[in-house]
């Protein structure tokens, strides 16, 4: 994808006057006081134009982050800097921060291109502007036979495009996005995570994005920031940032078991796509090949989720799968389901039942089989 | 969904609903069809009936454009804010429910009666409450209050805070979003709540006629007749009364209704 130059950009949303320009966030020693919940001393940087995205499992934490540097919390010590400048104080309408919760929240009373043209309104923009601001931000998103649209008509996925729409259409300095895809279905959900990543690149909008998901953290991230949540006595629960790095940081050289546990132990690697007799592989850099179905070409990442992989004790072979020998080196208990790291090499872990466990009678040290479908290898 | 008559135990509640269902339908139906067309235009047509409705309509409405007024931003405080003694507020709205009508009659003569300070000062102003107009404003609005108050509340409850969090981050101030997003979201909970005042307004007796015997509302009239004339006299006006209290009690469930297709 080509990043398109500024001109274009900015015709994209029809406003000659208009600038487009992202800003730099900087979060200093923030603390954020609620009933129950606490923010713990958060220290962050975002470049101009970055999307970061804060990782982390699920809990209330990670939006009350984001609120508060939309200034929606206020906080009890700590700044919040846009491009160098003091915007702890300010409410959040003069902050210019776009928002998108996960479920939306689109206005119930107000049809789609109503909903898009909210924040244009505040502003007291003119009604002419206000169309033709409307009309460009929906074509970008593609959802212009959607503006007549009220919100409960809408699916999910839709619903969410004219959440962004109406976040992007007042240009924000900085984009806030909270949970967008986790509401959404599978296939939506890959398909509007395409589409943030395409709109990020045409916009340049630097962007904080929330989620739980490792992979959609790997998938759209610049750099992750960890967030981790745990009870803190009196005050309930408190939380902050553990780790900060680019996706490939994280996953290699997390900072603390917890960083490890929540994203380590899955299967990331690095490679590069070789078709060869009308079959694609990836080339691992431990010289394994991975059958996989992409159209992509060159050094790719990917990822096989845990879950997909199945172990056995004899080998599987079936021409859709991959199958690999190798040593069980380490089991982690998760309850009803096992952690299973099999080196191969290199390390792959697999999430089986406590049940297949049993029925398989592994122990550490012993050999096994893992296989997995081409299909289930995530490229990107 | 199960039928009425699912079974044994559904049709002994069934019989047992019927019973209090009979008791207040049954009443009211004797009343308004025990006068004919004729005496029921006869009583349309009788002065003093007509500008005894009239008044209490007139009192009623102001009562709840007052509440109004006030009673819309308290809702939306105790919606949203978060305050040491809310639940003493809230406790506070409540009161006018339980405090029998003709307790909270004299306690507003207490205060707004001729001899006292607040009387004298709007005397000032040629406002008089103990037999006025403006008695049975407050009277009916003493009472009828929790009506809109908690139904605006309520209203404003059930609308996410996180849209208006959306609206500020959108540029929305404060009021704006209270206009834009707040208000009309709880409109028809407000809207509702309003006629149920202005409804309970309507039929106040006990809190009325102690502040104002005269000028005389529906109620007052409809106990004097009674009192003077017996049964027969009586019985026209309270068929009438009855008769336009259902018509504004069908608005008020029509536009209930709207409010749950809406959602």
């Amino acid at each position: 994808m080509v990043k398109l130059p500024i001109t274009y950009r900015l015709s994209l949303i029809a406003d000659r006057g208009s600038s487009f320009v992202p800003c730099q966030l900087q979060i200093r020693d923030l603390w954020v006081e609620l009933e129950g919940f606490r923010l713990r001393h958060i220290n962050l940087d975002v470049a101009a134009g970055e999307y970061l995205v804060i990782l982390g499992p699920t809990g209330t934490g990670k939006t009350v982050l984001l609120e508060a540097i939309a200034g929606l919390h206020r906080p009890s010590q700590g700044r919040i800097l846009i491009n160098g400048a003091d915007v702890t104080g300010l409410p959040p309408e003069q902050r210019g921060i776009g928002f998108v919760y996960q479920d939306y929240a689109l206005f119930p009373h107000l049809n789609a291109a109503e909903n898009i043209a909210f924040g244009l309104r505040m502003r007291g923009a003119a009604r002419r502007t206000v169309e033709e601001r409307v009309a460009a931000i929906a074509r970008l998103l593609g959802i212009e036979h959607l503006l007549r649209r009220m919100p409960e008509t809408l699916s999910g996925g839709e619903a969410q495009r004219v959440a962004l729409a109406r976040a992007l259409v007042v240009e924000p300095r900085l984009l806030l996005l909270d949970e967008p895809l986790s509401a959404l279905d599978l296939e939506t959900r890959q398909g509007l995570q395409r589409e943030l990543k395409r709109i990020h690149w045409q916009l340049g909008t630097t962007a904080i994005h929330v989620t739980h998901d490792f992979e959609e953290a790997v998938a759209l991230g610049d750099r992750v920031a960890v967030f981790k949540e745990e009870p803190a006595g009196e005050a309930g629960r408190e939380g902050g940032i553990v780790q900060v790095g680019t996706p490939e940081e994280i996953f290699r050289r997390p900072a603390s078991e917890f960083v490890a546990r929540f994203v380590g132990g899955r299967n990331l690697f690095r490679g590069r796509v070789v078709r060869q007799a009308g079959e694609t592989f990836v080339r691992l850099a431990e010289g394994l090949g991975i059958a996989a179905v992409t159209g992509l070409e060159g050094e790719v990442s990917l990822l096989i989720r845990p879950e997909d992989i199945v172990l056995s004790s004899t080998p599987l072979l079936s021409s859709a799968r991959n199958c690999f020998r190798g040593r069980v080196v380490e089991v982690a208990d998760g309850g009803a389901v096992l952690y299973v790291t099999v080196e191969v090499p290199p390390r792959f872990t697999a999430l089986i039942t406590r049940r297949s466990w049993e029925d398989l009678a592994l122990e550490q040290g012993r050999e096994v089989y893992l296989a997995f479908k081409a299909s289930a290898v995530h490229l990107f | 969904m199960k039928t009425l008559f699912a079974n044994r135990m559904h049709i002994s509640f069934a019989i047992l609903a019927l019973l209090l269902l009979l008791f207040i339908a049954w009443p009211l139906l004797r009343t308004v069809t025990a006068s004919g067309p004729a005496l029921l235009w006869q009583t349309i047509l009788d002065e003093e009936v007509r500008r005894a409705i009239g008044l209490t309509f007139y009192a009623s409405f102001i009562a709840t454009a007052i509440a109004f007024l006030c009673g819309v931003p308290l809702a939306y405080l105790l919606a949203r804010a978060d305050f040491p003694g809310r639940r003493l507020v809230e406790g506070l709205v409540d009161l006018p429910i339980v405090v029998p009508h003709s307790a909270a009659g004299i306690a507003l003569l207490m205060v707004f009666g001729r001899q006292t300070f607040l009387g004298q000062a709007f005397g000032l102003f040629g406002v008089r409450f103990v037999s006025a107009l403006p008695g049975i404003v407050i009277a009916m609005l003493f009472v009828s209050l929790p009506f809109l108050v908690n139904a605006a509340r309520e209203g404003f409850e059930a609308v996410d805070p996180r849209l208006e969090r959306v609206s500020r981050t959108l540029g929305g101030s404060p009021w704006r979003t209270f206009w834009g997003v707040s208000f009309p979201l709880a409109w028809r909970s407000i809207l509702s709540g309003a006629i149920l005042m202005w409804a309970r307004g309507l039929s106040e007796f006990g809190a009325v006629i102690i502040l104002a015997y005269h000028p005389m509302v529906t109620p007052v009239l409809l106990y004097e007749r009674f009192e003077s004339f017996g049964l027969r006299y009586a019985q026209p006006v309270a068929a009438l009364v009855i008769l336009i209290c259902l018509a504004v009690f069908i608005i008020l469930r029509l536009i209930g209704g709207r409010k749950e297709r809406a959602r």
